[in-house]
Parts: structure tokens; C-alpha cells; sequence
């Protein structure tokens, strides 16, 4: 039983990380973006949020952990959203193939991150000496009116924040006039560019929020669930190419997105729960996310909803006077 | 008109391509209450002229004003704040939403959607003008002119009062034509003004009060239509005189080519797509094949050429020498070729199945002989001389035969795929809508292609859209209505309305 509720809170933990960076992408890819940059984005937002609040910290006398929070969060958005706005002017400005500038993307973004996880950790005195305890500590405090609540006590408000933004996205793109526009110009910009909608704008600014609700995925896993400290170990990568998993596995929906990442959650810590795996047999039970989401495309494919199909102009650019 | 101020005044317009001049100092003047008929060549500058009004593209130069006020307009949405709505030839309409969630794309409003209220309005413009739209069905569950209708219902949604339409007819039946019409006809009483882009003669002296004819960019014509007539019109488009009637020769040393029986034809979801379709094909003569787009026209040439699989059924085809029937179902095309039955087939995905749009016209040349030969290497130098011919034969506008093919316009590329099909000389020869968006220049050299390969004794098979052409060209004409054989009648006896009615219902009216 107890085994069971540590499964579901880790499953909890790991949805969280991997919702964030689904939402992200499903905005992203609701304009026709293909951002295949998301975990470089999340090791972005990641790193940043941690930098930020360990300079606040080694400055502060005292820290204020609400402080440190929102430095934490305004760096963590203000990093994930500049590597959005690369990625939006390469692809939307310079039209360069979105999948390359993705993959790039997240090269980048993993190496600019170790590079100054690495650093940060010298300067702390080695690795796992990082101490931002004050504002890993606020992100970490259960909600005070959840205490001792089963399961979600020692859960940090942003798995909350997750969900309602996921309700936020699903209302916005299904009940909003924006959303409908983004929706069209993902689906057909040709349309919605004679229909007078903005789809230059629209895309850079589908693609940088994108980014920036997914660089929180990487916050939260570095403040979170390693407690403010720097590991190069790829955790974030791994979450990050789930999260792509996830868009797919959740069919561009972002309330289908938030039953499936803690599915998914669950299914990447399986191994940890079932005695007697060996090393390789984990990495087997390490795949079952990936092979749900085969299932899943193999189930789509078969029923043929045109609603289940990716936006139309997924991954392609777009010139107005094209000919 | 005399007197009135037109709603659109434009001077002076130009507009260029890189090498090319779409428009040259282009005046045209557009009055309210009057339908005015765009007439023109392919790449005459008609659609690139009004795409100018529409927001698509910016001139270079010239001067723009609508009320008698100088207006710059830089996105389709300053086009809609002037009142001016474009119906584009490829409808502009996102499949997996819905009709009115279309039509109020890019409106500015409440940011909360109110569909009730936007159903509501788009059911008062339908009852207003006559329209039949479900504001709730999908885009991807309608026929071409539902399509259609949606693109209109959102124009004037968004309170166009000057509708311009790029070719509204080229994918409707004649019955379909007639209620487009009358529709349009409402909106003129309503004092809307009204542009529409066509190259069919016979719609702009039935709908029009005014033609305007440009030709290579620039205004040659303004005239009341019913002061001028089908043939000054042409002249005036072509430039030079051109005979406007399609040359028939009689069918000489007929020949039965191509045996079908009982053909049968499912696609990839199980869906039946032809029904127990049975003809034949004789050498020296055109069949013609009409009906509703979809009707399963594709699949028929599909499974002649062995690209379709097929249910049941088969297709014989006779050797002219020998008079053997040879089978061609469950051969695949290089075999079919191979055989010595030459199949040229003119796919209606000019650019999907028939060409490499980003290969030059050598290349795509190529495409048919580079298996000739036994050198490791290929032969470049007859696609060459090949690709310079077609240019050269069919007139074809382009800088040269390095050009990549999507760079040409839609009527040069089809020139270009036509040519290379009648050049490998073959037996039966089967066209889908070989004349699609050409102008009635280039449409006649095809005619006339077309014509001479009958009188070689080739068997032609031609899949068209406009009646009037199969009606005039064809020696018979096999109506397809659901993939079934609605009836095979003869071309030079047969009505428009009937053939017209038994596209929509197998065998026409009962009882007629």
C-alpha cells in the first residue's frame, strides 16, 4: 500500500515536470511549430531559475523565500522565453527547417546548462554543494490547507499551477477567439492570413509562451525534485523528449495531457516498484512510456478522426507570397 | 455606369515577380450594383491584379482608392475593413472546423466566443440571400460548393460590399452554376459590387453588365458586355483572331482499344469508389468522362494505368498489331509499358503525380526515359531536346528549361505535362482534366493535341469538368455519377441539362 502511494506521488512529481513541458509544446505546436527544442528549453528554464535564486541566496543575508521564488520563476521564464525567440526567428523570420533548429535547440540548451550547473557547483565548493535551501524550500512546501492529505501532502504548489494551466489552455484554445485563430493558423495559415489574422504573430508569441510554460517543467524538477541543487546527468532531457511524447500521446489536448503525464509519471518509475529487475531488464520497463504512446498513435491512426490528426501545417513554414 | 463614383478606383498599378511583370500600370475602375467579368490568359495578371485589392500582395506601384479615398492596403484584414471580400480559387477554409468557426476566423470581438449568436447571424445572411449552409458542419464533410458557399456566407459576414471571385464556376455543375448565379445576381440588386474571374465566355455574357480583358498584365478592354460578343472578346485576350469553335473530325477506322468489364474499385478505408463499370475504348476517338468531382474518375484512369488496386473486374486492352487482349489488371505500370501497351496518363494532381515541382523542366522530361538505354549514365541531352520542343510547340511562358516547374503558372505547368505525355507516342491516351485552370488559348493548343492524337488512331480518354468542352470535343461521353456508369451518350447529340442530370442521379431524371 505505502508502496503503492510512493509510486503515485513519484508518478505526481515526474507529471508535473513532464505536463509543463506538453503544455508548452502543445501551444507551441498549435501554431505549426514543431519545437523538437523542448528539453534544451527545459534545461534553460531549468538553470536559469536555479542561478537566479542562488545569486539571491549567496547575496542575501537573510533570504526571503517569496523572494527567491519569483526570482527563481522570472528567470527561469525569462531564459525558456529567449530560447523560444530563437527558435521563433530562425523557423518563422529566417524560415530555416524546424526540425534541425529544434534539435539544436536542445543541444544548446543542454550544454549551456551543464556548462554553468558545472560552474555554479565550483563556485559552491563541488558538486551537490549548491544551497538555495530558502527558495527550493518554498517550492517544495505542501499547501498549508493539504497538509497530511494522503498523498498530496509533500507536493509543492506547482503541481497545482500545472493543472489549472492546462484547464487555462484548453479553455483558451477551444472557447477564445485567439485560440481559434491559433488554432487556424497551425491547421492553415494561408487561411487565417486572408482571414486577417496575424500569423508572424501569432506564431512568435504561441512559440515563446511555449516556451516559457515549459522551461517551468525544467524549474520545477531542478527546485523540486532535485531540491535546488545541479546534476548532469540528463534527468531533464529524458522528461523533456516525454513531454514530446506526451503532445503526441494526448492527441493536442491539454486535458487529455494532464491524466497522461501522470501516466506517464507512473510508468517511468514501474521499474523502481517491481523486485527483482536487473539492470537491463529496468531499461525495459524504462521504454513503457514510449511504447504507450506507439499504441496510442497506432489506435489514432486506425480510427481516423480528423480532430485526433496533428495540425495540418505542422513543421512547415510559412511566405505569404509563396507562389 | 457613366457618372456614378465607382466604389474602387485603381491606377496605375504594377506589380512584378522577380523577372516577370504581373501587372502593368493597370487602371481598373469597379462600380457598385454591377457585376464586372475579369477576363484573361493564364498569367494574364488577373488574380495577381485583385490579390493587390485583397491584401495578398502589395503593388509596387500605382495608387489604390476606394470611395474616392487613397487607401494603402497591406493585409487581407485592411481589405475586410474596406469592405472588399476575395473568394480564391483554392478555397481558403480550415478542414477540421467547423463552417461558422471559419467564417468568424480573424475577427476581432469578445475574446469569449458566442457561437450561438454568430450561427444566428450567418442564418439571417443565408435566408437573405438565398444560401444553404449548416453552420455546424465540419468543412472536411462538404462538396465543393458547400465549400464554396461557406467562402462567400464569410465575406459578406464580415459586411464585404465588393465580393471578388477567382474562377467560382471551374469546380461546379451546370446546376450548381445556375444557383451561383442567381445568388450573385441578389447581391448586385443589393447594391453590392461584384468582380468575377473567369475564362468562360459564356458566363461572362450571361452574368456580366461589364467585361474587363487584360492581357500580359496590362487593361486592353472595357467594355459594356452587351455591346461586344464571344469572339472580340478573344481577340481582345489573345490578341490576335483565334477560331472559337472546337474542331471535331469524324472517328475514322474505329477499333475497340480498351476493353473494360464490370470494374470494380475500393479504396484503402473499403470504401467503393467504382461499381461494375464497363466500356470500351475505341482507337481514333475521344471518350469523354463527365461527372461530379470525386465521382470516381481518378480511380477509373488510376486503375487503367495499374496504380489502383482492383477489386473485380478487368481491363483489356488490344494490340493494335496483333489484335491480342492482353490483361491489365495485376500488372504494374513499368510491366503494363513494358509490354508494348502504352499508357500515357495526365494525372488531375498536375504538380502531386505529374510533375517534380522543384525539378526543371529537363528533369521531369526525364522522368519518362531515364530507364532508356543501357549507359550507367543518363541521357540528358534528348529530355532536353524534348523539354525545348514542348516550350517551343506549345508556347510555354518560361525564362527556360532550367526552370524549376512549380515557378510557372498553373496553365504552363499543365503544357508542360501534357507535352511530355502525347510525345512518347502512345496508343491510348488518358487525360484528367487536361485543361484545368488553362486559358482559352493554351485550352485550345490542347484541343487541338488532343484531336491530332485521335486522328493518328490513338484512343483517347479525356476526364473533363466543363461540359461545354466535353460536349463539344468529345465523341462520346461516359457520365459517372458515385462510381457508377450513369450512361455513355453521344457527343454530338447529346443535351447539356440531361448529361447535367445524370452527373447528380444515375441515369437522369426517371422517367426522361
Amino acid at each position: 500500500m505505502t508502496q503503492a502511494l510512493s509510486l503515485l506521488q513519484a508518478a505526481l512529481v515526474f507529471g508535473t515536470v513532464i505536463l509543463f513541458g506538453a503544455l508548452g509544446e502543445i501551444l507551441t505546436e498549435k501554431s505549426g511549430n514543431l519545437n523538437l527544442g523542448v528539453p534544451g528549453i527545459m534545461y534553460l528554464g531549468g538553470i536559469a531559475g536555479l542561478a537566479g535564486a542562488f545569486w539571491y541566496e549567496s547575496a542575501a543575508a537573510s533570504p526571503n523565500a517569496l523572494l527567491g521564488l519569483l526570482i527563481a520563476l522570472a528567470c527561469s521564464v525569462a531564459a525558456a522565453t529567449l530560447g523560444g525567440l530563437i527558435y521563433s526567428f530562425l523557423t518563422i523570420t529566417l524560415r530555416a527547417n524546424q526540425n534541425v533548429t529544434g534539435l539544436t535547440l536542445t543541444i544548446f540548451g543542454s550544454g549551456v546548462a551543464n556548462l554553468f550547473g558545472g560552474d555554479m557547483n565550483k563556485m559552491a565548493g563541488g558538486v551537490g554543494q549548491i544551497s538555495v535551501a530558502t527558495t527550493s524550500g518554498a517550492f517544495r512546501d505542501t499547501l498549508p490547507f493539504l497538509n497530511g492529505v494522503g498523498v498530496l501532502s509533500g507536493l509543492g504548489f506547482m503541481v497545482y499551477f500545472a493543472i489549472i494551466l492546462a484547464i487555462i489552455a484548453s479553455y483558451f484554445l477551444n472557447r477564445t477567439r485567439k485560440g481559434l485563430n491559433l488554432r487556424a493558423v497551425g491547421e492553415n495559415p494561408a487561411t487565417a492570413d486572408a482571414g486577417g489574422v496575424s500569423v508572424t504573430r501569432y506564431k512568435y508569441l504561441a512559440t515563446c509562451v511555449g516556451a516559457a510554460v515549459s522551461g517551468l517543467g525544467g524549474l520545477y524538477y531542478v527546485m523540486d525534485y532535485i531540491k535546488g541543487t545541479w546534476a548532469n546527468d540528463g534527468g531533464i532531457a529524458n522528461l523533456g523528449w516525454l513531454a514530446v511524447a506526451l503532445v503526441i500521446f494526448a492527441r493536442w489536448k491539454p486535458l487529455q495531457a494532464i491524466w497522461g503525464s501522470y501516466l506517464f509519471g507512473a510508468l517511468f518509475w514501474l521499474y523502481f516498484y517491481i523486485p527483482g529487475l536487473t539492470r537491463s531488464s529496468q531499461e525495459l520497463f524504462k521504454m513503457l512510456p514510449y511504447i504507450v504512446t506507439i499504441i496510442v498513435l497506432i489506435v489514432v491512426s486506425m480510427r481516423k478522426k480528423r480532430e485526433n490528426q496533428p495540425p495540418a501545417s505542422l513543421g512547415l513554414p510559412y511566405f505569404r507570397e509563396e507562389r | 455606369m457613366e457618372g456614378s463614383v465607382p466604389a474602387i478606383r485603381m491606377r496605375d498599378i504594377t506589380k512584378t515577380f522577380g523577372p516577370t511583370v504581373a501587372n502593368d500600370r493597370v487602371k481598373l475602375d469597379i462600380y457598385r450594383g454591377e457585376i464586372l467579368a475579369l477576363l484573361g490568359e493564364n498569367g494574364s495578371g488577373k488574380t495577381t491584379l485583385m490579390n493587390m485589392l485583397s491584401g495578398i500582395y502589395f503593388p509596387d506601384a500605382g495608387q489604390i482608392f476606394v470611395e474616392d479615398k487613397e487607401v494603402s492596403i497591406r493585409s487581407p484584414k485592411d481589405a475586410y475593413d474596406l469592405g472588399i471580400g476575395m473568394i480564391h480559387q483554392h478555397f481558403k477554409l480550415v478542414d477540421v472546423l467547423t463552417a461558422a468557426e471559419n467564417i468568424i476566423l480573424g475577427m476581432t470581438g469578445k475574446g469569449r466566443l458566442d457561437m450561438k449568436a454568430v450561427d444566428d447571424k450567418i442564418r439571417e445572411i443565408c435566408s437573405l440571400y438565398g444560401f444553404d449552409v449548416d453552420p455546424k458542419q465540419k468543412i472536411y464533410d462538404m462538396s465543393v460548393s458547400q465549400k464554396q458557399t461557406v467562402e462567400i456566407v464569410k465575406v459578406l459576414y464580415r459586411g464585404a460590399e465588393i465580393l471578388i471571385l477567382d474562377e467560382p464556376t471551374a469546380v461546379l455543375t451546370p446546376q450548381e452554376t445556375d444557383k451561383l448565379f442567381s445568388v450573385l445576381r441578389n447581391m448586385r440588386n443589393d447594391g453590392k459590387a461584384i468582380v468575377i474571374i473567369t475564362h468562360k465566355l459564356h458566363e461572362v455574357e450571361e452574368i456580366s453588365d461589364r467585361v474587363v480583358v487584360l492581357r500580359r498584365g496590362q487593361n486592353v478592354g472595357d467594355v459594356p458586355t452587351k455591346e461586344t460578343n464571344a469572339a472580340e472578346m478573344t481577340n481582345m485576350m489573345v490578341g490576335r483572331s483565334v477560331s472559337l469553335n472546337i474542331n471535331r473530325p469524324e472517328p475514322k477506322n474505329q477499333k475497340p482499344r480498351l476493353v473494360v468489364e464490370n470494374l470494380t474499385v475500393k479504396d484503402i478505408d473499403g470504401v467503393t469508389k467504382l461499381s461494375d463499370v464497363s466500356f470500351t475504348a475505341n482507337s481514333g476517338e475521344i471518350l469523354g468522362i463527365a461527372g461530379i468531382s470525386g465521382c470516381g474518375q481518378r480511380e477509373l484512369l488510376e486503375a487503367i494505368a495499374g496504380l489502383q488496386c482492383v477489386e473485380s473486374g478487368s481491363v483489356a486492352y488490344i494490340n493494335p498489331e496483333t489484335e491480342a487482349k492482353i490483361e491489365l489488371i495485376g500488372k504494374d505500370p513499368c510491366a503494363i509499358s513494358s509490354m508494348g501497351v502504352a499508357l500515357s496518363f495526365v494525372p488531375e494532381d498536375r504538380l502531386g503525380m505529374g510533375l517534380v515541382g522543384n525539378m526543371d523542366l529537363t528533369d521531369n522530361m526525364m522522368l519518362r526515359s531515364y530507364r532508356c538505354g543501357n549507359s550507367p549514365f543518363a541521357d540528358r541531352k534528348s529530355p532536353n531536346s524534348l523539354a525545348k520542343r514542348v516550350v517551343c510547340e506549345l508556347e510555354v511562358n518560361t525564362p527556360g528549361v532550367s526552370t524549376p516547374v512549380r515557378k510557372l503558372s498553373g496553365g504552363n505547368v499543365q503544357k508542360v505535362l501534357v507535352g511530355r505525355e502525347i510525345s512518347s507516342a502512345p496508343s491510348v491516351l488518358m487525360t484528367a482534366y487536361a485543361v484545368r485552370g488553362l486559358d482559352i488559348n493554351s485550352s485550345y493548343t490542347i484541343y487541338d493535341l488532343i484531336n491530332r492524337q485521335k486522328e493518328q488512331g490513338v484512343a483517347v480518354i479525356f476526364v473533363g469538368e466543363d461540359l461545354d468542352v466535353l460536349l463539344e470535343l468529345c465523341d462520346r461521353i461516359l457520365v459517372l455519377c458515385g462510381g457508377k456508369v450513369s450512361g455513355i451518350v453521344d457527343g454530338r447529340s447529346a443535351d447539356k441539362r440531361d448529361v447535367g442530370m445524370m452527373m447528380t442521379k444515375l441515369g437522369g431524371e426517371a422517367g426522361k
